[in-house]
């Protein structure tokens, strides 16, 4: 059985169905004019052996021109597929997406360089010594493969992470660009047994994690069943531009038939429009020509509309995912790739706040709750992320889990039909009657149901605020829980077929 | 066989079912009699209503004390076994009387004048009833001179008062009064709580004790008892 995620009966739409239509004219008319640039060659032959018009443009850097006709996007749209299976380690953790059905998964990510780590320093009051506190601390440093260890140790325990993409960048003295890909894969695969997603560093490396991938399940044919990988490309680069290596990359993923986001992350304000109409044009047509790339390398690629809008600040002009504009510009996202009925990669929850507080949780529920309720299928809602892309957080992690179980009670339907109305009209007279007039007995067959939402995990004693405390306790105990990794000889064989692993990770040879 | 029925009796005190038709947390005791037929049983059985109370009944309402305190119980299971600790405190009052034993002491209580609010009152009620005290529950919007007059008449160990409002807690402060006036302030402890109401107030009216809650309220009671003991 897969995974369950958030079912959004009725998801929150921005858009009206004439401006979602709007918006795909507009997309389908940027696609032809003024159509994209490419810095790959072969998406280029591609696209242009199925009609598309190109031009070779004049610059430093080899590039074309490619016009794209609606005809061949509307193709692309009909052989995409509908329904996507993200396979997992532990086949209960699969996650199965349906374009038109807004269930929602909750996923980790994305690829931090700084790792945060936190202290808990104790402070006495200089007029009175005898008053101490306990004051959070926030160490900024960089990612490591072990840090990667135990974010994916500790996600495999979160309750509400229902797939993970690495949460950290590994920059150790000994990984190298060569290695960074078969060793992020393995620290990742190893410590946790749901959905991994990732970037590719090197292109070289793709054929490398797709066999270590196939030794894990049980060779090419279970890893078709079971996708226990997918990927994640940035081919587009805004406004309208193919990159040359992420489309090389693209290209190949596309042709071993794995699922992939086709991703791009126009900001309002420098590389998009500002205004809300012109952003979704383009991203829409930027993701658009991804997709129709994609199916002509292999109909049927299994893809997600991956959208990842934002906003830019004004004192800086980098990006401001959390401002409330960026939130708009996900929804929107969700309802257009609903409209072509493909399941949807969208983000939320990644904040400008450079540390967990006040700044962090507000911006992250807020844009948490509003796209979660627009019903993404593939919820990029970034547990632990801080500074936009910048900064991971464990402890930050642990608390987004907390603040996700109370958005998923939120969304959880009503039971408002005829029998519970009868049960509750019984239940009004019953106490009326009764001296007290108080329903407090008809809440204990509910308490431990499930059917009332509970505290806040992280509540303090009385007036002081221990939430960070509590967390990371929370924290620790997740980590001291163990983890199902590869077993022995699977993991032998990953060593002996997959070059550049890093000796320390496998856990059986450092035991003995 | 009788220290069967005052096990279970502390069971089922600890599951909070009153009586054979509720629910407890453990769905084994489904159907199964509650404390209000497991105290009938153990009278008819001649066991003592002093063994009911101390090893059944107290001990029951000590263990979800413990649990609450914990956590793992909240508020609504507090006061089901409060309910039935209660419900086997009627039947056993005549019994106690007859045999001159005493309760833990009289407590009247009452939301005062101009204030209907009583959803605290209530619950502080049922709570001291079920730690063994005799409640006279005076009801709502409760004038003073119908507080002095249970005082004089019925001569009660506590009296707590209830306020929601900022306006009606002035009230409080009368009824204190008005105790003095009658000379009837050091024959009883004066309790108060409520939203409005904190321990400063307590001690600017004085009031013996500002109780935040039902619990405080029963945990005051207990001191009181400690320190005349």
């Amino acid at each position: 059985m897969p995974r369950k995620g958030i079912l959004v009966d009725r998801p929150y739409e921005r858009l009206t169905r004439e401006q979602v239509e709007l918006i795909h004219q507009a997309s389908m008319q940027i696609l032809t004019n003024p159509g994209l640039i490419s810095f790959n060659r072969e998406a280029v032959n591609i696209l242009h052996s199925h009609g598309a018009t190109v031009e070779s443009v004049a610059g430093e850097h080899q590039s074309w021109q490619v016009k794209i006709p609606e005809q061949l996007v509307l193709e692309a749209l009909d052989s995409a597929p509908k329904t996507v299976k993200l396979g997992a380690r532990n086949p209960d953790n699969a996650l199965i997406m349906h374009g038109d059905k807004p269930e929602v998964y909750l996923i980790t990510g994305s690829e931090t360089n700084i790792w945060l780590d936190v202290d808990f320093p104790t402070y006495v009051n200089k007029d009175d010594p005898s008053k101490e506190i306990r004051v959070p601390e926030f160490k900024p440093r960089r990612g490591t493969v072990d840090d990667l260890c135990q974010s994916a140790h500790v996600c495999e325990h979160l309750e509400m992470v229902d797939g993970y993409i690495r949460t950290v960048n590994i920059q150790d003295r000994d990984i190298t660009e060569d290695n960074k890909d078969v060793n992020k894969f393995f620290a990742s695969l190893n410590n946790n047994t749901k959905h991994f997603m990732s970037g590719l560093t090197s292109l070289e490396q793709l054929d490398n994690v797709v066999r270590m991938a196939e030794i894990i399940v049980g060779g090419k044919k279970a890893l078709e069943d079971n996708p226990i990988i997918s990927f994640i490309t940035c081919l587009v680069k805004s406004p309208l531009q193919f990159v040359d290596d992420t489309t090389a990359t693209f290209i190949e993923v596309c042709r071993r038939g794995l699922p992939i986001v086709v991703s791009s992350s126009p900001q309002a304000g420098t590389t998009a429009p500002i205004k809300e109409a012109g952003i979704m044009a383009q991203i829409n047509a930027e993701v658009l020509a991804g997709i129709t790339l994609g199916q002509l390398v292999k109909p049927g690629t299994p893809v997600l509309y991956g959208s990842v809008p934002v906003r830019a600040r004004m004192d800086t002009l980098g990006d401001s995912y959390g401002s409330v504009e960026t939130s708009q510009y996900n929804i929107d996202c969700v309802q257009m790739a609903r409209f072509y009925k493909l399941p949807n990669y969208s983000t939320s929850g990644v904040c400008d706040s450079k540390i967990p507080g006040q700044q962090a949780s507000i911006e992250r529920l807020f844009s948490d709750i509003v796209v979660a309720m627009s019903g993404p299928q593939y919820l990029h809602c970034a547990f632990g992320l801080l500074d936009c892309n910048s900064v991971f957080c464990l402890l930050q992690a642990v608390l987004d889990d907390a603040h996700f179980k109370m958005i998923e009670f939120f969304l959880r339907q009503p039971r408002i039909d005829q029998p519970e109305l009868e049960a509750m009209l019984k239940q009004i007279r019953e106490v009326v009657a009764t001296p007290q007039k108080l329903y407090i007995s008809y809440i204990r067959p509910l308490l431990r149901s499930g059917e009332i939402s509970g505290v806040y995990p992280f509540e303090g004693s009385g007036e002081t605020d221990n939430v960070f405390e509590l967390a990371y306790e929370r924290m620790n105990e997740l980590l001291a829980k163990p983890v199902e990794h590869i077993d022995r000889k699977i993991t032998a064989r990953i060593f002996e077929e997959i070059p550049g692993i890093l000796p320390r990770l496998n856990i059986y040879e450092t035991e003995s | 066989m009788s220290k069967d029925i005052v096990a279970t009796i502390k069971e089922n005190v600890i599951q909070g079912r009153k009586t054979q038709e509720d629910v407890g947390i453990d769905e084994s005791f489904t159907g199964t009699p509650g404390v209000v037929e497991l105290v009938q049983q153990a009278l008819e059985s001649s066991i003592s209503p002093q063994v009911i109370i101390t090893e059944g009944l107290t001990a029951g309402m000590q263990v979800v004390g413990e649990k609450f305190a914990t956590k793992e119980y909240f508020i609504p299971d507090m006061l089901a076994s409060a309910e039935g600790v209660g419900a086997a405190m009627d039947i056993l009052k005549p019994i106690l009387e007859s045999s001159n034993v005493e309760t833990k002491g009289k407590f009247a209580i009452a939301t005062v004048k101009g204030d209907i609010h009583d959803i605290g009152k209530n619950i502080v009620a049922i709570l001291l009833k079920g730690a063994g005290y005799e409640v006279n529950d005076l009801g709502t919007d409760v004038p003073a001179e119908k507080i002095i007059d249970v005082v004089k008449r019925d001569k009660p160990d506590f009296l707590g008062l209830s306020a929601l409002l900022t306006t009606t807690m002035l009230e409080m402060g009368e009824i204190i009064k008005a105790l003095e006036e009658n000379s009837m302030r050091d024959k009883v402890k004066v309790l108060i709580g409520g939203a409005a109401v904190s321990d400063a107030f307590a001690q600017e009216i004085g009031a013996d004790v500002y109780c935040v809650d039902g619990f405080a309220a029963v945990k005051a009671l207990e001191a009181f008892e400690t320190a005349t003991t």
